[in-house]
């Protein structure tokens, strides 16, 4: 299996360049943490590399397992594997967990109707959301309809969990939830990596590392890669916030 | 299961399917007139009351008004209707084997005897003006259930068919009800004798086999007290280069305590203009349920409608309308309420993308005197990007205040970020769309039989993900 590979990467919404040079590289059974500050580019870099779009690739490639996806349309990369855990995800009245879940199996298994019943599905997503701490009256209902924040989380975890996927862009998991939230976050990502995924973070906060070991780290700032590091770029972060960043723009290529 | 996917076949070929030629054994042709009327009538060897009220249709519909609130009406050139009247074949068989090869073959294609066998208590279908295949399982023949063809019914059982036949949808009701009795055609009549439940749905099949023709076929359901029946009609036709005009009419007659169920799905090819006269009465205690599914067609307009004349007798109406491209589908219901405690229900649902744009018109009365009626409609219109539109029309009118009305209408808007959320989880752009029609009309299908959900789950699908094959 072959990383995720994000190669000298430039981006613009509409005609305002976000996202430039970018280069990501994630191998499976590794955990790549982006961090940065709030409107750093963050999300905007989770949703192109997803293929929303609204976001423009100006240059650069994204590969996953070895194939140039750039191009490509969002369920297309989905069914290579890469999957998004959304930071804030969309409601969809009339489409509840189970009906998704059911169709993108269907999907995967190349059925053309994809209502039909998938064999054993049922049984394991109630397992499952019960699990993440959902009730089974949350697949039936409309998908982020009413859902608190935490919700919102564990029934994108849901989706990571049922659908397998080997590439995972999580995009800030774990905002919203308590302790115990946190703790469930850091073990499905645990989980996800000795399973052989490659997995990437994106946190502003620094508090689902407490629990779980990164191999490599990123600080993106304005849209660009500012710092790349380990572990202690967070114990960083940790301390001293993102004030530090003004200084590494100063001082850097800029 | 089995079963549904045989019938979503019948409702996905017509857009593959080109027209297949056939023998005819009559065709009428010509400008509309009194002398193609009477050739009409000669043709069916139809008794003289008949012809004299085919005529006074005829004089109506020279008279009446065409309704100039119909949207696109000035699109339609009734003069270019060149073929007012089809016979295939000499008479009615009820064995498959006995039609000429040709025609057969469209039935096999379409899959009907096979759906016949296994889910029907009787099956009559219509090709072009005439019906060609009826036949009925034995078992409703021992119960003195009546299915036969309309020109049969007229000849052999004139006192029954006299006592309903356009009592129930007036002649003079609109231009297109007048024209439709003047050259009606075809269909299907059916009584089902007192306390007789029918166990197994019974469907009519129409199919109009070629461009700037008319079909006109009539309908008449007679449920006795204590009756049960479940009809389903079914609409197709091949691809043609010009359109053809289909005025059917269903009329339905519910005695006391009696219950029909009229299931309409409709797909016809994007070619046919479709005004379908739909109404039924119900006596006391009765029931009328009416879906009506429009899917194909290039315009439709049809709006089922009951007048609840017994007291304690009630309606549902169910009308889903896909208008998916440049399509009209002018759809809804109408309820009288004209006798005490009577209920209605009428749930509309409609989808427009592409383009397509969907009308709803409804209408619930409740007469002076209709006490403490109950009414209840909901009109939910789903928009699937900019260039799509739905307007909807309801009228009320309530004339006895112990009445208890209400009407709730949403739109719904597909937004591109929801689609986006569905193509990330690994649907494309077009099984995103039909899995978010899918939820909207889940209420409705869950209360049908499962067959049926499936049979429409599979439409619907196909409906949105045939990309530019029907654009």
């Amino acid at each position: 299996m072959l990383p995720l590979i994000v190669e000298d990467l430039s981006v613009a919404v509409d005609s305002k360049k976000i996202l430039e040079n970018i280069d990501l590289r994630v191998d499976h059974g590794e955990l790549l943490v982006i961090m940065g500050p709030n409107g750093s580019g963050k999300t905007s870099l989770a949703l192109t590399i997803m293929g929303h779009p609204s976001y423009r690739v100006l240059k650069g490639r994204i590969i996953i397992d070895g194939e140039d996806i750039t191009d490509k349309s969002p369920d297309y990369r989905a069914l290579k594997g890469l999957f998004l855990l959304f930071q804030n995800p969309v409601e969809i009245p009339g489409v509840n967990l189970k009906s998704l879940l059911r169709a993108a199996l269907n999907k995967r298994m190349g059925k053309t109707d994809l209502t039909e019943p998938v064999p054993g599905l049922e049984e394991k997503l109630v397992a499952e959301a019960k699990m993440l701490g959902l009730s089974e009256e949350h697949l039936e209902r409309d998908i982020n309809v009413g859902f608190s924040g935490g919700e919102k989380k564990r029934s994108e975890l849901l989706q990571a969990k049922i659908l397998r996927p080997r590439y995972v862009i999580m995009d800030e998991p774990d905002s919203g939830l308590d302790v115990d939230g946190v703790r469930m976050v850091a073990d499905i990502i645990r989980e996800l990596i000795s399973t052989g995924n490659a997995v990437v973070l994106i946190t502003h906060y620094p508090r689902v590392l407490e629990y779980v070991e990164p191999s490599r780290v990123v600080v993106i700032h304005k849209g660009r890669i500012v710092a790349t590091g380990g572990r202690e770029l967070v114990d960083k972060i940790n301390m001293e916030g993102y004030k530090w960043l003004g200084e590494v723009e100063n001082g850097g290529s800029g | 299961m089995a079963g549904a996917v045989e019938l979503s076949e019948i409702l996905e070929h017509p857009e593959y399917m080109e027209p297949i030629p056939y023998k005819r054994e009559i065709e009428i042709r010509g400008r509309l007139s009194r002398s193609i009327v009477e050739e009409i009538s000669r043709a069916k060897k139809e008794p003289e009351w008949m012809l004299r009220l085919r005529l006074r249709a005829l004089e109506a519909f020279e008279k009446l008004p065409t309704p100039k609130w119909i949207y696109g009406i000035e699109s339609i050139d009734l003069e270019e209707i060149t073929t007012y009247y089809v016979k295939p074949v000499e008479k009615p068989v009820e064995d498959w084997d006995k039609l000429p090869s040709e025609i057969r073959s469209i039935y096999e294609k379409l899959g009907l005897p096979e759906f016949y066998a296994k889910y029907l208590a009787g099956l009559s279908t219509v090709l072009d003006s005439e019906t060609v295949y009826s036949s009925m399982k034995k078992v409703l023949e021992k119960l003195g259930v009546i299915m036969i063809p309309m020109e049969e019914a007229v000849k052999k059982y004139p006192d029954l068919v006299k006592k309903y036949f356009s009592r129930i949808y007036p002649l003079m009701e609109h231009k297109f009800s007048a024209l439709h009795y003047a050259l009606w055609s075809g269909g299907v009549f059916v009584y089902v004798p007192k306390n007789v439940k029918v166990p197994y749905p019974i469907e009519a099949f129409f199919y109009v086999g070629s461009e700037l023709e008319g079909q006109f076929e009539h309908t008449l359901i007679v449920a006795d007290e204590g009756s049960e029946l479940t009809f389903i009609e079914g609409c197709s036709a091949p691809r043609f280069k010009k359109y053809s005009f289909h005025d059917g009419m269903v009329e339905l007659y519910a005695h006391k305590n009696s219950r029909i169920s009229f299931i309409t799905v409709q797909n016809w090819s994007r070619n046919i203009v479709n005004f379908n006269n739909k109404r039924g009465i119900t006596e006391e205690n009765a029931y009328i349920e009416w879906l009506e599914g429009s899917i194909g067609s290039k315009y439709t307009v049809t709006y089922p409608s009951t007048i609840l004349r017994g007291e304690g007798s009630g309606t549902s109406s169910i009308v889903v309308g896909i208008a998916n491209g440049p399509y009209i589908k002018d759809t809804g219901s109408k309820v009288i309420h004209a006798a005490p405690n009577t209920r209605s229900r009428i749930i509309s649902k409609s989808i427009s993308s592409r383009g397509g744009v969907n009308i709803y018109r409804g209408m619930v009365q409740v007469n002076r005197g209709a006490k403490y009626s109950r009414s209840h409609v909901q009109c939910d219109s789903l928009i699937l990007d900019e260039k799509s539109k739905a307007y909807t029309y309801p009228i009320i009118h309530v004339m006895d205040n112990t009445a208890d009305v209400g009407h709730e209408a949403t739109t719904g808007r597909i937004n591109p970020e929801q689609l986006y959320y569905l193509q990330t989880r690994g649907l494309s752009e077009d099984q995103a769309k039909s899995l978010i029609v899918l939820g909207y009309i889940r209420d409705i299908l869950r209360g049908l039989p499962l067959e049926y959900v499936a049979m429409l789950s599979r439409v619907i699908q196909l409906e949105f993900e045939r990309i530019g094959g029907v654009g």
